[in-house]
């Protein structure tokens, strides 16, 4: 048995684990750790220019390839610049570990340089969390922390480690466990047959049934399954913010995004419909609208594998605890068996209503005049030339929600957004993330030219590791989101929303850092720009394109009321 | 309506913390709070009233039972239960008081654990209403001090929180 010390234990315990990549930033308390990641190659480390960055990309690359990210930060200043990118993961449920540098044993508690209560700090935000107390306990630290991310409801796990654990001239016996086993946690598997069967009945006996599904369904690689259900079915399906691509866009069943700016047809399904197949969702708030007089009229069946997502804030009429592939597969068999058969004269009736509904065309693009962009247009634009294929990151705000409603996301684990904790700088170094796992993907980070400053010294560490991330900046010299709302609630006072005059020249910016910066203005050239940026296939483009300022997003939900009540442009509503 | 949740915790540093900052974190509310090891010196026991209607409690246990160093819990409440409190109390008690005090610990089945002149200190165990019902039955003497544990209790007949 090889004897080892802290640090060599750490770093071959996550390569044990499989990790291909950490992502992090060096300090004093991380020393003896990143001097053991220098005498190995089995694990590539990528240096970031600020650690909520390293929490992001590792974020991207756990959101695109399923498997958790990794990152490392001293303690301190980078202990606390991780916590949001922490929340940021917790609130989407996405598998991380986080490794925490922490002073020695003997300073913790005494107010040392760089100390702080990581565990404290980062505990309502993560799955859990561990101080490691030993150096020969970091095999099983590791091994727990990474079972604990990757199952059940995923999640970030924090793994603080005093520096004196690390120490290199301290050497144990090192042996990778090969299981592990948690007395207190267990997690759901199969769901409560009896339960399933209830769900079935009631769903092919449904007259107007719609099928909603979230980023459970992508976490839980559940959309091929969710793809022969509705097509058994032939019910009509809609995805959150966060379940997007789970259920292929472009398909004809497909109403698209649900909730706040989700479409007319998605949002008024959802509230004339007598059954909700809710899966892997948590009927939040940016979904219901009004909880009091979300869907009146519907049964809610509801699946999730967190029993504590299920009641939270609708009641469920049949809650169903269990992995979504699990229950999926079992509802695909009852439905085979069952005796009750799919009504297909209402279900033709509530396809009809349905396309009624879509004639009203929620999306529809008004061209400005002069040769002005609008937002919609980029997104559409930037859908045609990747051949819908991309994988496509985004911050948070009114470019999120255009490249929400414009790209026709096909497959799961493409798009790529803050959705629970909203955060903006997070799409620029997810997009990071997501160029490190599939070097020969196309990486888009679809932005604004606000939230691209929250992360902008990203581009530094895109040069070091030649990641040719495309940056889409829809730039409407303003806080678009703040601005609409603004607009539409406080009589177009500004408040702290704009700064025109002060904005950087993005095109001399990216270039300092050895980019290649493309600035578009008139829609006429918009296609041809964006073909040509996009052709640079070993270089990152920060592609600026100036639009329509004054553009809101719609539909957008009438605050306080029903999932049928929408803004659907500046003059109409329902 | 009030629950009385009683759990077993991982022996853990940190492991009080979580479940107190669940409650913290979604807004419950803690009326009162008993934590101590067991038998088994990895797990200790923690009890904890709460109010709530139905929903608010099955979320709390839902999310209580979400913590990874939770590991069994019980909602007393839900069936026949035991459920005892202790209270030490100071109190001045001099010339005809003293009798009349000692009285009253009697007929709540409390004692006097402490004795100077001029002060009593009494122990008393019992449901939380009970408790009340002894501050108030005192009411009219100078209480100096009250130190109360919190509630403890355990289902009736066979029914047992064990891992």
């Amino acid at each position: 048995m090889e004897h080892l010390s802290g640090g060599e234990m750490l770093m071959r315990a996550l390569h044990d684990e499989g990790v291909e990549f950490i992502w992090g930033y060096p300090g004093g308390a991380v020393l003896h750790i990143y001097d053991a990641l220098f005498k190995q190659d089995k694990v590539e480390h990528i240096l970031v220019r600020h650690e909520q960055a390293a929490t992001h990309a590792a974020d991207g690359y756990a959101r695109a390839t399923g498997k958790p990210g990794v990152v490392l930060v001293t303690s301190g200043p980078g202990a606390t610049n991780a916590i949001t990118g922490i929340a940021t993961a917790y609130m989407d449920s996405i598998p991380m570990i986080v490794i925490s540098g922490q002073v020695d044993s003997s300073l913790i508690g005494s107010d040392g340089f760089q100390e702080t209560d990581m565990v404290g700090i980062s505990r309502p935000i993560v799955k859990h969390s561990f101080m490691v107390q030993n150096p020969e306990d970091i095999p099983m630290v590791v091994k727990k922390a990474f079972y604990l991310a990757t199952t059940g409801r995923p999640g970030p796990v924090v793994i603080d480690i005093p520096k004196d654990v690390t120490d290199p001239s301290r050497k144990f016996k090192y042996q990778y466990p090969e299981s592990v086993k948690l007395r207190s946690y267990s997690v759901p598997g199969k769901g409560h047959t009896g339960q399933i069967k209830k769900a079935v009945e009631i769903l092919l006996a449904a007259k107007r049934p719609v099928i909603y599904t979230g980023g459970g369904v992508v976490l839980g690689d559940g959309s091929a399954l969710l793809t022969e259900l509705a097509k058994v079915l032939g019910y009509p399906v809609t995805n959150t913010l966060m379940g997007l691509g789970a259920y292929p866009a472009t398909d004809k069943q497909f109403l698209g995004m649900l909730g706040m700016h989700g479409t007319y047809e998605a949002n008024m399904s959802m509230h004339f419909s007598d059954v909700v197949l809710g899966i892997g969702v948590r009927f939040d708030d940016r979904v219901t609208n009004s909880i009091a007089k979300f869907c009146p009229g519907a049964k809610i069946l509801h699946v999730d594998i967190d029993p504590a997502s299920i009641s939270k804030t609708v009641m469920a009429d049949v809650p169903i605890v269990g992995s979504v592939t699990s229950v999926l597969e079992e509802m695909l068999e009852l439905i085979k068996q069952s005796d009750t058969k799919v009504d297909r004269p209402a279900i033709e009736q509530w396809w009809k209503q349905i396309d009624g509904w879509r004639e009203k065309d929620s999306l529809k693009v008004n061209p400005a005049p002069d040769d002005v962009i609008k937002p919609q247009q980029v997104i559409q634009c930037l859908y045609d030339i990747t051949g819908g294929d991309a994988y496509v990151s985004s911050d948070v705000g009114q470019h999120q929600m255009f490249a929400a409603q414009y790209y026709k996301f096909d497959k799961p684990r493409r798009w790529i957004n803050s959705g629970g904790l909203g955060t903006m700088g997070f799409g620029f170094p997810a997009a990071m993330g997501v160029q490190m796992a599939f070097p020969d993907a196309v990486s888009v980070c679809v932005t604004g030219e606000g939230s691209i400053q929250m992360n902008i010294q990203e581009l530094a560490t895109c040069l070091q590791y030649q990641l040719p991330v495309k940056i889409v900046c829809l730039n409407n010299q303003a806080l678009g989101m703040v601005k609409q709302w603004q607009d539409m609630q406080y009589g177009g006072r500004y408040s702290h929303s704009t700064y025109a005059e002060s904005l950087p020249d993005f095109i001399k910016l990216v270039e300092a850092y050895g980019h290649v910066g493309v600035r578009i203005e008139k829609l006429s050239e918009l296609k041809q720009k964006m073909t040509e940026a996009f052709a640079l296939k070993d270089r990152l483009v920060f592609i600026d394109v100036m639009v329509d300022p004054m553009e809101h997003v719609y539909p957008m939900a009438i605050k306080g009321g029903a999932m049928k009540d929408m803004y659907l442009s500046k003059t109409e509503r329902t | 309506m009030r629950h009385i949740i009683s759990m077993l915790l991982e022996n853990e540093p940190g492991a009080l913390s979580r479940v107190v900052g669940l409650f913290s974190q979604r807004n419950y509310n803690i009326e009162s709070l008993t934590v101590a090891p067991t038998d088994d010196h990895t797990l200790s026991r923690l009890t904890i009233t709460t109010m709530g209607d139905d929903r608010k409690i099955e979320q709390i246990t839902k999310h209580l039972n979400k913590l990874v160093d939770v590991v069994k819990l019980v909602d007393l409440t839900e069936g026949a239960h035991i459920e005892r409190e202790l209270m030490l109390i100071k109190v001045k008690a001099t010339g005809a008081q003293r009798d009349e005090i000692k009285r009253t610990t009697d007929i709540f089945r409390g004692q006097v654990v402490d004795v100077t002149s001029t002060i009593y200190s009494i122990q008393l165990v019992g449901t939380s209403e009970k408790l009340d019902g002894f501050l108030a039955a005192i009411s009219g003497t100078t209480i100096l001090e009250v130190a109360r544990t919190g509630v403890s209790g355990i289902s009736r007949g066979e029914k047992v929180l064990s891992v």
